[in-house]
């Protein structure tokens, strides 16, 4: 009875290896049975993904998502989202349990070759930070030797943090937590002096304190963290989609395309509005997509402008300035290849 | 003689009608197919690595770690490589496990007597005690002294002073630290001279007992022996010892022995889960032994302490060593959770932060479990050669 159990388990196993191993194109097949995406996000950082009062995930990093849903299923809502601490989060995509990572994910030469994954642009062009209690009375990060620091498990802060007191000639103790909110009440309670974090994700992490006003983020930003939205290597068709999905979203933005006046100027006679919207150029047919992919995802999610500005920028609580992520065209690093 | 041919013929089955051979045959068969399937999987595991572009082999060991830890026990820093890492995680979960066991075994103990003492006050407390912890999830006792105890206690600055240069604050406790400076060497030598000393003198007192049957107190008087002579060799030498005390400068405080509170709380909740079920473990192990035993070492006269000493415990031993044994192993494999209040020990250095920073997911838990089980079977074993030592004392 036992053999017979150990052989069932073995020809289980075995046929789940061989069911996954050839990972081309299945994914947008995948998604379309499915009937939604399965999005990989935080645990919870207000602005880039966190769930609302009301349960519903938003922030730049959903929004993402929802331009992949829109773009693919026609549906900005048709998303699973599933919470990954940094730990947890390569391994979920690598396993097939999401089908996009778009959860706070500096881009790296390691993560983008020796993982098995993808990086399919940059959504948000970050840097390092530190953030301390005011009444430390620290003003620069060069005061800090000694120091005990807040950080979380397997993240590029932790490798920065390393690099950037060495360099300096600094002692620090690193105290390693595995999520967001147990870092935060390591910082809360004293136990270090420090939080360090991509300077976006201090922000957004500082309107989680109880108090504030108390702590400030130091002017030093150490590091460069491109975060981007991560798929598997070896299905080109996906990989594609979501670059395109996040071109989509800054081209929109470079044309004056709005959510609010995108019905308006599909019917001009714009080219490249035209070529957009679907009705002329390459439309949807090398993506696998309907020709209205674009225009669903600027209808129901917007451009990058609208979607920086509601989830970090003016329009939210984070009122973080457009500065680097502005487009190219007014002194930023936002570009995107023309769709044509 | 035919008769006897068929006989000696029935005698010697065919091969397939000998259950022996047929069985081994049979576990041939098994163990090949299961080599054959670990071999299916290993292959298979690294064909499709390598589709799917996911490096492998252990390569990465040799690399530069490139991250820090709060608690390493040989020196590290960013510049070692992985492999290190492998190194400061496994001696930091050796650290907590090994203080675990001890103080889990001497607290279980105490607890596990209180429960069958004739005091009531003593006998209820220890019940409630084991009843509370051992029915409250262990994660859950580890967050209460981390997060509900250790984090409450003040900032450096307001640290609280328990005397003696030593601090409590919610970085930790410091203590002074002893520096031994020219001429400890004669104390080290005189304190491992009285050992040898004591070690005659507990043989002799036993062997005076057997004899004579006069009780000589040989423990105590060794005790002293050492204690006495290193005192005085310390005091000849001039003392050659200074305390190096903590001091608050900057962000913390400097010098000093310094016990952060991951280690505490995880050493903390350890000890007492652990300890509430080596109670129970004892209390059955002194209650297995006849009572009979004690009543007679009574009526000869034997003091309550050493009835205990020399009859119950020794029989008790037998009974509880398998158990106790497995909550060893408990404790050592529960020691995991240290990831989840920061406590750098080898999930979290090495199968956490490692692991994330190569993404060699299948290397570095193989290692890890491989640890584990090691770790498991060396305890099991010593427990087990210990088992046999004091089955062997029975008559
Ligand atoms: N961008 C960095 C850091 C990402 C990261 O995990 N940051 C923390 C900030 S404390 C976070 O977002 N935590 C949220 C969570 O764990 O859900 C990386 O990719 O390694």
């Amino acid at each position: 009875m036992k053999k017979i159990g150990i052989f069932a388990a073995a020809a289980v196993v075995s046929l789940s290896f061989v069911q996954t191993a050839s990972a081309e194109d299945v994914t947008l097949k995948g998604v379309q049975e499915r009937g939604y995406v399965q999005c990989g996000v935080s645990t919870g950082l207000p602005g880039f993904s966190n769930p609302d009062e009301k349960g519903n995930w938003i922030g730049m990093d959903v929004d993402v998502c929802r331009a992949v849903a829109a773009a693919t299923l026609g549906g900005a809502s048709k998303v699973k989202y599933t919470p990954l601490t940094a730990k947890e989060r390569f391994t979920a995509l690598q396993s097939g349990e999401i089908d996009i990572l778009s959860r706070n994910t500096t881009w790296t030469q390691t993560r983008d070759t020796s993982l098995g994954l993808n990086f399919a642009g940059v959504n948000y062009y970050d840097g390092q930070g530190f953030m301390v209690t005011k009444t430390l009375g620290v003003k620069s990060a060069l005061e800090l030797d000694g120091a005990a620091v807040c950080i979380q498990a397997g993240t590029t802060t932790e490798l920065n943090l390393s690099d950037y007191f060495r360099e300096n000639n600094m002692k620090y103790q690193p105290v390693v937590f595995d999520t967001s909110d147990q870092t935060v009440k390591g910082f809360e309670s004293g136990r270090c002096d420090i939080l360090t974090s991509d300077a976006s994700q201090l922000y957004a992490l500082r309107i989680k304190l109880e108090n504030p006003d108390g702590a400030i983020v130091l002017p030093e930003i150490i590091s460069k963290e491109p975060l981007g939205p991560v798929v598997r290597q070896g299905d080109d068709q996906w990989f594609n989609i979501v670059k395109w999905s996040m071109n989509a979203l800054i081209n929109a933005e470079e044309m004056g395309l709005t959510s609010a006046n995108v019905d308006e100027m599909k019917g001009g006679d714009i080219p490249a509005v035209r070529r957009f919207v679907g009705l002329d150029g390459p439309k949807g047919k090398g993506l696998g997509l309907s020709d209205d992919w674009a225009y669903n995802i600027v209808k129901q999610v917007g451009n990058y402008g609208e979607v920086f500005d509601r989830n970090v920028g003016a329009g939210s609580a984070l009122n973080i300035e457009r500065g680097v992520n502005a487009l190219w065209s007014k002194g930023g690093f936002m570009y995107a290849p023309p769709m044509r | 003689m035919p008769e006897n041919n068929k006989h000696s013929a029935n005698s010697k089955p065919s091969f397939w009608n000998d259950p022996e051979k047929r069985s081994i045959l049979f576990q041939i068969l098994m163990v090949g197919a299961v080599i054959l399937f670990i071999l299916y999987i290993i292959n298979n595991t690294m064909h499709n690595l390598e589709t799917r572009g996911i490096s492998t082999g252990f390569g990465f060991l040799s690399q530069n770690a490139g991250f820090d830890i709060l608690l390493t026990l040989i020196p590290f820093d960013a510049t070692y490589s992985f492999g290190r890492t492998f190194v400061v995680g496994l001696l930091n979960t050796l650290l907590v496990s090994f203080l675990g066991v001890i103080c889990a075994t001497i607290l279980g103990f105490m607890l596990g007597i209180a429960r069958l003492s004739h005091n009531w006050l003593i006998r209820k407390v220890a019940t409630v005690y084991v009843e509370i912890f051992r029915n409250i999830p262990l994660l859950l006792q580890i967050f209460f002294w981390y997060f509900a105890v250790l984090q409450l206690l003040p900032s450096p600055k307001q640290s609280i002073e328990l005397g003696g240069g030593t601090y409590l604050n919610v970085r930790g406790l410091y203590v002074p630290e002893p520096i031994a400076e020219s001429g400890f060497g004669w104390v080290a030598i005189a304190f491992f001279a009285s050992l040898i000393a004591s070690v005659f003198l507990v043989r002799w007192a036993k062997k005076r007992l057997d004899e004579t049957g006069n009780f000589f107190p040989a423990y105590w008087a060794s005790l002293g022996l050492v204690v006495g002579v290193c005192l005085v060799t310390f005091l000849l030498a001039g003392s050659p010892m200074t305390l190096e005390y903590p001091e608050l400068k900057g962000f913390n405080f400097q010098g000093g022995i310094s016990i952060i509170p991951e280690l505490s709380a995880l050493l903390l909740a350890l000890t007492i889960y652990t300890a509430a079920f080596i109670a129970e473990i004892v209390r059955s192990g002194i209650e297995a032994v006849d009572h009979g035993q004690t009543e007679a070492a009574s009526a000869l006269g034997l003091p309550r302490s050493r009835t205990l000493r020399l009859i119950v415990i020794p029989q008790a031993m037998r009974v509880v060593i398998p158990p106790l044994t497995s909550q060893y192993l408990n404790l050592i494999k529960n020691s995991s959770l240290a990831t989840a209040i920061g406590y750098p020990d080898l999930v979290s250095v090495f199968a956490g932060t490692t692991l994330n920073q190569t993404g060699q997911a299948i290397e570095v838990i193989a290692m890890t479990m491989a640890v584990y089980l090691s770790i498991s079977l060396l305890v099991s074993m010593f427990m087990n050669w210990y088992n046999k030592r004091m089955a062997l004392v029975e008559r």
